[in-house]
């Protein structure tokens, strides 16, 4: 068997591969115009937010008014500049924002920008550990329940995922604390780390704010079994509410590529069942899954707010509902635009992720 | 993405036309009908849970047993956190309500606000999207970076946005209730428009909408008569699970102490909120019910929405097993019923839109 | 239908049929897709499964390697032998895991749709290597040279690159050729090619089926072919078996099937082929109809350096459709445009019912210049033209009745006022395209295919129109029932005397019915000529080279177009 098969070509055969979709250097100019599209989409959302919240009057009197006169009012709007023509200072407020500038609390007294610094570390180590069960969770039950279609195991795990995003996170928190913390007392109810060893990781010299890090610098590893024990519940009332979500979405988009030919072809070619789902059926699936992976930030940053009020997690989300009871609405405005630009970040991100794992769009 | 286009519905010249009765071509009856084994299991649970829960809404007056703002009865003050058992069969919370009336009133605040946000909101984003999709150019771009982009956002966040702009912040007025509902509205424009939008793009490339503009039919007539009824047949089941987002969305605003006031109406979220400082204390019956109403509700309306969509999906849908060979070979290309699937990938589809707005290039004209 | 073997022959049977039956449960209950058939493959032989849609053919191709969906039950016996003789298996018996065993080695299969048959984000080699590797401890490298051999064996160039290629950077024909060569990559003794060239184009077909036919003359393959086409059956195949609604109706080899079939239905099939030559007779008799001044007639449509470029995105340049066309179409003439995929047809189609803008030059329908095209200046010359699309499935709006559809055009244009109104029009125009008048009140997707497309018909002329355009209105179609709705063009245009512009991939169909036909070749037009100029004495090459890879029905008439178009290749 060394005879070759010659076939002979017809010029049209071989130069058939001039009409690519995407010509060559498609990849680095798709990046350029997804990295583009962040500024009009973050102009967007700081727009409309300064707008929302500037309809119903200036923050001063919103957190203040009833506490103090008339006259005293005015006065604070005029110094804080809030009785200017709302198009000016909305120029000005799009200019701060450029520099980094979210403005400055009126309760606190403290640029947005340094609460971010404080607590962004915080919300950042939650949605790390809730993407981390998220991820542990969702995407092999998803393939479990893509394998088992239509059988037991495939109902039982479309029946625990409605329940995951069904129940509400601060729900799933409220039960977590009085089963784990109250009846079982195996956990801490609320914060994120005890006080004694809060105390150790405050004098470290240079402390991230990321506690699971500065419970390692402390060298101690009680401080570090204290910290990572307040992170479990909150941890697993976001990331199941997210695993869930996953899991209906590998699911769904794994079933989708299990029906394509090349899988088929592939079964033609006596691959195992398992490798099919495993390989064939998962990695072209995985693109829509990272796109649409992209737009479940926005539900755990809107999931971190609930969790973090449950359990008392010091973290943007906790202090935003803080500023929401104080009626702090420079704050809130702050904050929310702050987050839609880490939104806005964040797809790019996944939409490059995406971008790199398909081949077609690579080549 | 691959696709995988359905059968050809092809009738074979010797099968009559047969028409389906009018019963089994509504919505529900038609998938119920289509349905089998586990998908007809968790559809039929799922309308009973929702049934179960709109009744217990209309019906509220009736049912609970004391009113949702009451604090005393004939004998006196209830008393804060009692336990369950006696006159209060689940308890009374921190504020001296009865939980159990509570929890019934709820349904009545969550089906109205269900009503009007989801009701709001399709005739909104149906008419964005129908308009930006069919006509394509500026416009469409300008709002389709703009719903992307509010799409993107937490609709939590937006949400709250929303309650500050119409209630200021206020939430213990009247129309509390219709604040939270036209919050939701807002939040959910975005995914009304990208659906109607995405499908009035694919259906304008349909060889019958191209018929139509051959022909000379105007604009309006092939909106009216070829575009919106195909586009919108995918409501019912954006419908179905955005009511449970609504749900989660206003528990959620009520949770932050956006909701209801107990002497407005009665709002779950607001109510687990004030029963989280219960929980360190081991008072569990403030927060368990309230929520377990929460996730029986929006469990019930997901069951309808996913089976709905898996029945639209020809790949999801569930597969009969056959019994021994049988059945007519005449028969063989005979697919009747079918018109109300979706468009290929079913909702599956539509969320895998490519998130890129300058991907979405209308077919070149 | 059963064949009996004498001994020798068993022995050298690959795969052996008995009384299968298959059945796949629907939402309208058990439906029998394929009922008591028997067939056998011996080593080295090319069976041809030809048949209609729905006619179980294909189901009887997956049946083979035990790929039947979850839906389905198969009876009967499947006796799949090993390359070697060594051991046969009942693949419908068999096991999970021995099936898998089976798969590959001992049977393999390429899949219509090269594009989707490859998964779009593993590189070829790496899906060859799997394969292989599936199949046995076999290191990396060795299966790698493996895969790098096997390329190079079906006439991939630079294999040992070409081999970390990702399937997208392959032309369609050459995504085939890697589809058999995974196929081929453990020599198995039986390859099932399910409708392997039929979404390729016509010059491709010819070349793909060149490799198949080394297949079995050079790795002594068997190979079932399934196709509805019969000019690769008769191409390809040693043996035929022609199916009809589940069942093998006829069974012979080759040239006997092809000289006397005896079962009316491959009869009438073969009869329904069409071919080319057909039409000259016809067109000259048209011609000769035709009086002095019909040629003093102002053309139609007048196409003049027509260029059409659609737009690119950001500033990237746009991909030219159509380059530089000239072209007329006068009163009464059909005109048959011809070309593969991406040679720019549909395109002029579009363009001339105004759905595709002009980007240069000229082009005039019915007086009216379309560069510089505004819609309300056009309508009023909407209802003088009239588009029969390809698709039937979604000619038609799903929510409405087929009377609706058809009234459509009446009432844009006034001349009713509601479908009710238009009711005896309607039924007039779905007699004169033979659909009986009840059909007016069923929706689109209860007629059949062929039934959609006469509606169509009947809607495109409901205003009799002066020029009519039809974009592939036949090529989802059936071959028996392209026939009847090609007859019934014909009969139509020869009544109404409408202009016509025909749009097709196939010679052998532009030949039944144009006047004129003008070869398309990636946007330029290579040649224009009536039928007996263009089709019996064609002067571009690629005119040359389509018509000698378009297979005729005839295994003898086939095997000498064979040697010809090798001339060709040769030659160019």
């Amino acid at each position: 068997m060394t005879t070759v098969i010659s076939t002979p070509t017809t010029p049209g055969a071989i130069s058939a591969t001039k009409k690519k979709p995407s010509g060559g250097g498609g990849i680095g100019r798709y990046l350029l115009v997804r990295f583009l599209l962040i500024f009009p989409t973050i102009f967007i959302l700081v727009s409309m937010v300064f707008w929302l919240m500037r309809t119903t009057g200036d923050p001063i009197t919103a957190a203040l008014g009833g506490r103090l006169g008339p006259d005293q009012l005015a006065e604070r709007i005029h110094a804080a500049g809030y009785d200017r023509p709302i198009l000016i200072q909305y120029v000005e407020y799009l200019g701060q924002i450029f520099t980094g500038n979210f403005g400055t609390t009126l309760s606190t007294n403290r640029p947005v920008s340094e609460v971010l610094l404080t607590y962004g570390a915080a919300t950042a180590e939650l949605a790390f550990y809730s993407l981390l069960v998220a991820f542990i969770v969702g995407i092999p039950l998803g393939m479990v329940a893509a394998y088992w279609r239509d059988k037991s195991p495939d109902a039982f795990l479309r029946i625990f995922a409605i329940l995951c995003y069904a129940t509400p996170v601060f729900f799933a928190g409220l039960l977590f604390k009085l089963v784990f913390a109250v009846w079982l007392k195996v956990l801490p109810v609320a914060g994120r780390a005890s006080t004694g060893s809060e105390l150790q990781m405050q004098v470290l010299p240079n402390k991230t704010g990321f506690y699971t890090i500065d419970a390692l610098q402390t060298g101690n590893s009680a401080v570090l079994v204290d910290v990572l024990s307040h992170a479990v519940l909150p941890a697993l009332a976001l990331g199941l509410l997210t695993a869930g979500v996953f899991l209906r979405l590998v699911r769904t988009n794994v079933i989708g590529t299990l029906g394509t030919d090349y899988v088929d072809a592939a079964r033609s070619r006596g691959v195992s069942e398992f490798r099919l789902v495993r390989k064939h059926a998962y990695r072209p699936a995985l693109i829509p899954i990272i796109t649409v992976i992209g737009l479940q930030i926005a539900l755990l940053l809107g999931g971190a707010v609930l969790t973090e009020t449950t359990f008392e997690w010091k973290g943007l989300g906790f202090m935003l509902s803080e500023f929401l009871k104080a009626r702090d609405f420079v704050a809130v405005q702050g904050i929310v635009a702050l987050l839609a630009v880490i939104v806005a970040l964040s797809n790019f991100i996944v939409d490059v992720i995406a971008a790199l794992i398909d081949p077609r769009v690579r080549y | 993405m691959t696709r995988i286009d359905s059968l050809e519905p092809d009738v074979g010249t010797a099968g009559g036309a047969r028409k389906p009765s009018l019963l089994s071509r509504l919505p529900i009856v038609h998938q119920l009908r289509q349905s089998v084994g586990l998908q007809r299991g968790m559809l039929v649970a799922g309308l009973v849970i929702t049934a179960l829960f709109i009744l217990t809404a209309i019906f509220a007056p009736v049912i609970a047993p004391y009113g949702y703002s009451q604090l005393r009865g004939d004998d006196g003050v209830f008393g804060a956190q009692q336990a369950p058992g006696g006159s209060h069969l689940l308890g009374t919370t921190v504020g001296g309500y009865d939980v159990l009336s509570r929890v019934i009133w709820g349904s009545q605040t969550a089906l109205f606000v269900i009503v009007v946000a989801v009701l709001l909101s399709i005739f909104a984003g149906v008419f964005l999207g129908l308009v930006s999709g069919y006509f394509g150019g500026w416009l469409d771009r300008v709002l389709v970076v703009v719903c992307d982009a509010v799409y993107a956002f937490p609709s939590l966040l937006l949400a709250i946005v929303m309650s500050i702009v119409i209630s200021g912040g206020k939430s213990n007025l009247v129309g509390g209730v219709l604040a939270a509902a036209i919050s939701i509205t807002v939040v959910f424009i975005p995914q009304y428009f990208r659906v109607i939008r995405a499908e009035t793009v694919r259906i304008k490339a349909e060889a019958y909408v191209e018929s139509a503009r051959v022909l000379g039919a105007s604009n309006f007539r092939i909106m009216s008569r070829h575009v919106l009824r195909n586009a919108t047949r995918t409501l019912p089941l954006i419908f179905t699970l955005n009511s449970s987002e609504a749900i989660l969305t206003l528990a959620g605003l009520g949770f932050l102490g956006f909701g209801i006031e107990p002497t407005a109406a009665a709002e779950w979220g607001y109510d687990l909120n004030k029963s989280l400082s219960d929980v360190t204390s081991g008072i569990w019956w403030t927060s368990l019910f309230p929520g377990l109403a929460i996730v029986l509700v929006v469990m019930g309306i997901t069951l309808v929405g996913e089976s709905l969509n898996d029945l639209a999906d020809p790949r999801l849908r569930g597969r009969r097993a056959v019994g021994a060979s049988s059945g007519l070979v005449a028969e063989t290309s005979v697919v009747p019923g079918g018109t109300l699937d979706a468009g290929p990938g079913g909702l599956a589809g539509l969320e895998n839109l490519p998130t890129l707005p300058l991907d979405d290039s209308e077919a070149p004209r | 239908m059963t064949e009996t073997h004498d001994s020798p022959a068993e022995q050298q049977t690959v795969l052996r049929i008995d009384d299968l039956g298959v059945s796949f449960s629907t939402d309208a209950g058990a439906v029998r897709a394929v009922d008591g058939v028997s067939l056998s493959v011996r080593r080295g032989e090319v069976l041809a499964i030809v048949g209609e849609s729905g006619s179980g053919k294909t189901v009887t191709a997956k049946t083979i390697l035990g790929l039947l969906p979850e839906t389905a039950m198969a009876q009967g016996a499947v006796i799949l032998s090993s390359r070697d003789g060594q051991s046969s298996n009942n693949v419908i018996a068999l096991s999970k895991q021995r099936l898998r065993q089976v798969r590959g080695t001992d049977v393999s299969m390429v899949f219509q749709e090269p594009g989707t048959a490859l998964n779009p984000v593993y590189t070829v080699g790496w899906q060859i290597m799997e394969g292989i590797r599936a199949h046995g401890t076999v290191n990396r490298a060795d299966a790698r040279a493996k895969a790098i051999e096997i390329l190079g064996r079906v006439g991939i160039p630079d294999p040992e690159v070409r081999i970390n290629y990702y399937p997208h950077q392959f032309s369609g024909g050459q995504k085939q050729r890697v589809v058999i060569a995974m196929a081929l990559v453990l020599e198995p003794g039986l390859i099932v090619a399910d409708e392997p060239t039929t979404a390729l184009d016509v010059t491709v077909q010819a070349e793909i089926l060149d490799l198949l036919r080394r297949c079995r003359d050079e790795f002594g393959t068997a190979i079932v072919l399934i196709t509805h086409n019969m000019g690769v059956v008769a191409d390809l195949a040693d043996r035929v078996a022609v199916m009809y609604q589940g069942k093998v109706v006829e069974e012979a080899d080759a040239s006997t099937l092809f000289n006397s079939p005896q079962n009316p239905y491959t009869q009438r099939l073969l009869a329904a082929v069409p071919y080319v030559g057909q039409g000259v007779v016809r067109a000259a008799a048209r011609a000769e109809a035709r009086t002095p001044e019909w040629s003093a007639q102002a053309p139609v449509v007048v196409a003049d350096k027509l260029r059409i470029q659609y737009p690119g995105r950001l500033g990237r340049p746009g991909f030219i459709a159509v380059d530089g066309v000239s072209f007329s179409i006068r009163p009464g003439e059909v005109l048959g445009l011809v070309g593969e995929s991406g040679s720019g047809k549909t395109t002029i189609g579009r363009a001339i019912a105004g759905l595709t803008r002009v980007t240069d030059g000229s082009l005039r329908v019915l007086g009216h210049e379309m560069n510089g095209f505004r819609e309300r200046k056009f309508k009023h010359l909407r209802s003088d033209i009239g588009f029969v699309f390809q698709d039937p499935a979604s000619s038609f709006n799903p929510l409405l009745t087929i009377a609706d559809c058809v009234a459509e055009p009446l009432i844009v244009h006034g001349r009713a006022s509601s479908p009710r109104a238009a009711r005896a029009r309607v039924d007039e125009l779905l007699e004169a395209v033979q659909l009986p008048r009840a059909f007016g009140d069923r929706f689109p997707h209860e007629l059949s295919g062929g039934q959609r497309q006469r509606a169509s018909l009947a809607r495109a002329l409901a205003l009799e129109p002066k020029l009519l355009i039809a974009d592939e209105p036949t090529s989802a179609l059936d071959v028996s029932v392209q026939a009847r709705v090609l007859e019934l063009f014909a009969d139509l245009q020869r009544e109404l005397g409408f202009a016509a512009l025909f749009i097709s991939h196939d010679l052998a169909v532009v030949d039944i019915l144009a006047d004129r036909i003008a070869v398309l070749y990636h946007g330029s037009l290579v040649e224009e000529g009536t039928g007996a100029q263009v089709l019996g004495a064609p002067q571009d090459p690629y005119t040359q080279r389509l018509l000698a890879s378009l297979p005729v029905p005839d295994p003898a008439a086939q095997a000498l177009r064979r040697e010809d178009l090798a001339k060709l290749r040769a030659a160019g």
